[in-house]
């Protein structure tokens, strides 16, 4: 599944709920979601210590609006919004953690 | 192979109105077909024509309108969530007696078996909201 996180790790705990819950696969980060992937941060601690359960994605032009495109942590893949659709297609279902 | 999206949250709120359009527009250029976009809970608000943005502003509901005009895309607004929040089309004015109608252009009220349905009838549905 791939599961997409639209919200700061510091607002909501959605990643939270998504980590804990969610079955291995993949986590897309979107809107204020990505300042989970930012390097140093306590997103990127949580992320980290998933262990490899999910493969990780940001969305590029999410990041680049919020100043922190070069502060990506290592590990994810930013994709664009043409990426963005590839990744739901790939997967056969897809959870949006609101 | 056939998307459908859900909007839950309102334009100039956060950003799900923005993203949703965005991502709606890259299904479409990457060949997919959308089978419904549906709007829901303060998502319909994204379906008056009564806003007026600043010109130097993205206008969120002329572009959901525009999108639908270009691609055919069938944009159905809530009809429970609709009436509690004032998106009112004709057939909605008549039956309860309300003086105006502010849908815009491109959308449609109608139920949640229309959601139900874009669920059933599409291989991904993607949510947005808040």
């Amino acid at each position: 599944m791939l599961n997409i996180v639209n919200k700061s790790p510091l607002d909501r705990g959605s990643l939270d709920a998504c980590l804990q819950s969610a079955e291995p696969g993949a986590i897309l980060l979107i809107e204020d979601g990505v300042y989970a992937a930012t390097r140093g941060s306590a997103g990127e601690a949580k992320l980290k210590a998933a262990g490899g359960k999910f493969k990780l994605f940001a969305l590029g032009p999410d990041m680049e609006a919020r100043g922190i495109a070069d502060r990506a942590m290592d590990g994810v893949t930013l994709v664009d919004y043409a990426g963005f659709v590839d990744l739901v297609a790939e997967y056969d279902t897809c959870q949006s953690w609101l | 192979m056939k998307f459908s999206i859900l909007i839950n949250e309102g334009p100039y709120t956060h950003q799900a109105s923005d993203s949703a359009y965005q991502f709606a527009k890259s299904v479409l250029a990457k060949g997919h077909e959308i089978f419904r976009i549906f709007f829901y809970h303060d998502g319909v608000n994204n379906a008056t024509r009564l806003t007026t943005p600043p010109q130097d502003d993205r206008n969120i509901v002329n572009r959901w309108s525009k999108l639908a005009e270009e691609n055919k895309l069938d944009l159905v607004v809530c009809v429970a969530a609709a009436q509690r929040r004032g998106i009112v089309d004709e057939g909605e004015a008549k039956r309860n007696g309300k003086d105006a109608t502010n849908l815009a252009p491109g959308f449609r009220i109608s139920g949640l078996g229309q959601l139900i349905e874009a669920g059933i009838q599409s291989d991904r549905l993607v949510t947005f909201g808040d």
